[in-house]
């Protein structure tokens, strides 16, 4: 429970239908804890200098504030159900953090949240409810878990298309749909709002899911100078002859399909094609070189536990908020895969996850590795580029 | 719900609130005040000072009462440490086991005061050696502060022959009796203690009242000025129902504690033999002997303390960690990592403390469920 309107919905309605229900909010590791009393200073992890004696006695991850902690209680209170908050900063710092800070200097442009479902709520706080006897973990997801005709589960996108947030939950498999309730995946937002506003409940959200709840102040480039300095070094960005044009401030500035920010007058308006983290290089060109019409994905999630046995169709998703594309799944050995879009996309970003849907079924996805099928010519001498 | 918390704080007694009834609506008088409303005041908190001092066998005029037993604990160091810093001694001694009310006072003075600050070991019991105080002592220590009972692990400290030594050098010595008070002899003469402070709550008296004894001739600097109360030694208009309702509470507390120790000390026997026996892994914290009645103190390997507490919250069984106040903090427990436990062990610290309304029936519940919960938690992957 975050103490925003979905999961205090979510409880409710739960609550309504004849559930025990336990509400938990997790702990999560964030920048800057409350001020450490004078005892213990100078033994924890540097912390970002740009924090100190701000936010006193407030966490400032903006999933677990003091304030949403306080929200969340009230709400459990409410529905007279117990409430507790679970430590998970030590799992949420290495699964997800980390991670975020290791994408982003491999070049990559990673999502914390597929990351956090996987690990932490689907993962940690799964584990965590089926010790205290729980039979399901409910969450306040835009999404939906059906059965089909063999009995398997299904992801669902949810009522509210504009909401659906089963990209982000591509990561179950049946082991973690079986146990998991979105009970306000069967709504739209406003009748969720509507819901909570009937019962006396909060009604507006807390974090939306693509926020990086971490990041004291949501500017990510700020926190990887301070966490990952090696990797946000300044260097050059190139044409695809490998000429100089400018001067990048780090890689994690720039990601494919950008296009302001580079700094450089050019005739025709300059676009991100790809980072070249070997030599620690932005490369730019103009828009016609931009698209790709093909990618590979690392080891895919096949939501059904099974791997199709050839190519299919499908609605693939390249982004936590992109329209689905039309394309042609392949699958490779080492249950990789490759896609091939029906149009060339311009904004593949490997370390995002291409999540394949057929119709509202989610079928599961992988992350990003690499792009194919320049459109553009590739000159003999361009730079390799990890796309 | 089975309450096995009353180390954290315990139910006012039905004749506590009896005792502090009038004191709200109808005797609500402030007790500076010259007319008939406010001397009758005036004569319950002296009443309730007297009360307390015929417990603690001092002098009325040596009982200063304050908000709470970390107001105390403040009061104990910041007013005896900043009077003796004026004449030279900036040296404290304590222990690395206090409540944070001691320890991140004196942190705080030796950040912003210029203090010195002697932190004792501990042995594997929590106990503090004397000889260890006695070698420690400076010509320029200012005070020495050692809890009474510790309250994650239940130990009770020597303070009759730490305080021989600090009286031998002409040294105050304070101590945090927060957790004996409702358990232990409090007779100031026999622990050679010169400050001692005490909390209404844990021994069936409200929250929001405490105080502190400070022996006649030790110099204190008030931390709070204005009117003048308490001898000007704690300013501010005097809580007069908590002040009776806290007299009340430890007379009755101090009263019964005979009888009431000797109970509590078989339930806690009965609940330790059987969790030990059905338990694999699992230690006992502490010292064995020296230490409060009904303090349990455990250590359960491989499982973490919040998904035990969780469990027995779910099971209907109120418990904790160690100290409240670190609860919902991952931080291992500074008590136990002074004891010589590993953060790993800390984690799986979990305190039962057993008080008044506790029954055999409700130990044997606990000694039936926890077992099942500790198996559920250790089974969590990680």
């Amino acid at each position: 429970m975050s103490g925003g309107v979905d999961s205090s919905v979510a409880a409710a309605l739960l609550v309504e239908q004849g559930y025990c229900v336990i509400g938990v909010m997790l702990r999560l590791w964030a920048e800057n804890l409350t001020p450490q009393p004078p005892s213990l200073r100078g033994k924890g992890e540097a912390r970002s200098p740009l924090f100190v004696g701000e936010g006193l006695g407030e966490r400032l991850n903006r999933c677990c504030s003091l304030e949403s902690v306080h929200d969340a209680r009230a709400v459990a209170d409410k529905l007279g159900i117990p409430f507790y908050v679970v430590n998970a900063e030590r799992p949420f710092k290495e699964a997800v953090v980390d991670f975020f800070v290791a994408e982003y200097a491999a070049g990559r442009t990673p999502n914390p949240c597929l990351m956090c479902n996987r690990k932490i709520r689907f993962g940690y706080l799964l584990d965590y409810a089926r010790t205290l006897g729980a039979a399901y973990l409910a969450t306040g997801h835009y999404a939906r878990v059906r059965r089909d005709a063999a009995g398997r589960y299904q992801l669902v996108r949810g009522t509210d298309r504009a909401k659906d947030q089963s990209y982000v939950l591509s990561v179950l498999g049946q082991a973690e749909l079986a146990q998991a309730l979105f009970p306000v995946g069967e709504y739209t937002k406003p009748q969720v709002r509507a819901l909570a506003a009937e019962r006396g409940l909060p009604t507006a959200s807390r974090v939306e899911s693509q926020d990086l709840c971490f990041v004291a102040d949501g500017d990510y480039r700020r926190f990887l100078r301070d966490w990952a300095p090696k990797a946000v070094r300044p260097g050059p960005i190139l044409d695809r002859q490998g000429r100089q044009l400018g001067t990048h401030r780090g890689l994690p500035f720039y990601t494919i399909g950008q296009r302001s920010g580079l700094g450089i007058a050019a005739p025709r308006p300059l676009y991100v094609l790809g980072l070249d983290v070997a030599h620690n290089a932005v490369v730019v060109g103009p828009a016609d070189e931009l698209g790709r019409d093909r990618l590979t994905t690392g080891p895919v999630n096949w939501i059904s536990g099974q791997a199709p046995a050839g190519p299919f169709d499908a609605q693939v998703q390249i982004r936590y908020r992109a329209t689905p594309a039309a394309a042609t799944v392949t699958p490779l050995p080492a249950g990789r895969t490759e896609v091939r879009f029906a149009a060339p996309l311009r904004d593949i970003a490997p370390g995002q996850a291409a999540v394949f849907y057929d119709d509202q079924v989610c079928l599961g996805g992988g992350i990003i590795e690499g792009t194919h099928g320049w459109l553009g010519h590739r000159p003999a001498t361009a730079p390799r580029i990890i796309e | 719900m089975i309450y096995l918390d009353h180390s954290a704080t315990t139910a006012v007694d039905p004749r506590v609130l009896e005792a502090m009834a009038p004191f709200w609506t109808e005797a609500y008088g402030n007790p500076s005040s010259i007319y008939g409303l406010g001397r009758r005041a005036a004569a319950a908190v002296e009443a309730a000072r007297a009360q307390v001092a015929g417990v603690l066998n001092c002098r009325p005029a040596e009982i200063v009462f304050t908000g709470c037993g970390t107001e105390s604990d403040n009061l104990a160091l910041r007013g005896v440490g900043l009077a003796q810093a004026a004449r030279g001694r900036r040296h404290l001694i304590t222990t690395p086991i206090e409540h944070h009310a001691v320890l991140h006072t004196a942190a705080d003075l030796a950040e912003h005061f210029d203090f010195e600050v002697t932190t004792l070991a501990v042995d594997r019991a929590g106990l503090v050696d004397p000889a260890a105080v006695a070698a420690a002592i400076r010509p320029d220590t200012a005070l020495i502060s050692v809890m009474y009972a510790n309250n994650e692990v239940g130990t009770v400290e020597p303070l009759a022959e730490i305080g021989a030594i600090a009286r031998q050098h002409g040294i105050p010595f304070h101590t945090d009796a927060v957790q004996a008070g409702g358990y232990l002899s409090l007779d100031v003469e026999a622990l050679n203690v010169d400050l001692l402070a005490l909390s209404a709550h844990k021994f069936h008296g409200p929250k929001g009242v405490g105080l502190l004894y400070v022996r006649q001739g030790t110099r204190l600097w008030p931390t709070q000025t204005g009117g003048g109360q308490e001898r000007g030694r704690r300013a501010g208009t005097e809580n007069v129902p908590h002040i009776v309702g806290l007299a009340r509470a430890l007379e009755l507390a101090q009263a019964d504690r005979t009888d009431e120790n000797a109970r509590l000390s078989a339930l806690r026997e009965r609940l330790a033999e059987g969790l030990c026996a059905r338990i694999p892994d699992i230690a006992l914290s502490g010292h064995p002997t020296h230490r409060l009645p009904g303090h349990l103190s455990l250590v359960i390997q491989g499982a973490e303390a919040e998904g035990l507490l969780i469990g027995l919250d779910l099971a209907g069984v109120a418990a904790s960690s160690g100290s409240a106040c670190a609860s919902g903090s991952p931080t291992p427990s500074h008590v136990l990592t002074a004891m010589g436990f590993s953060p790993q062990e800390a984690l799986g610290a979990l305190r039962l403390t057993l008080g008044r309304a506790n029954t055999e029936t409700e130990v044997d519940y606990v000694v039936e469920k926890l077992p099942e919960i500790v198996a559920r938690v250790r089974g969590m992957t990680r």
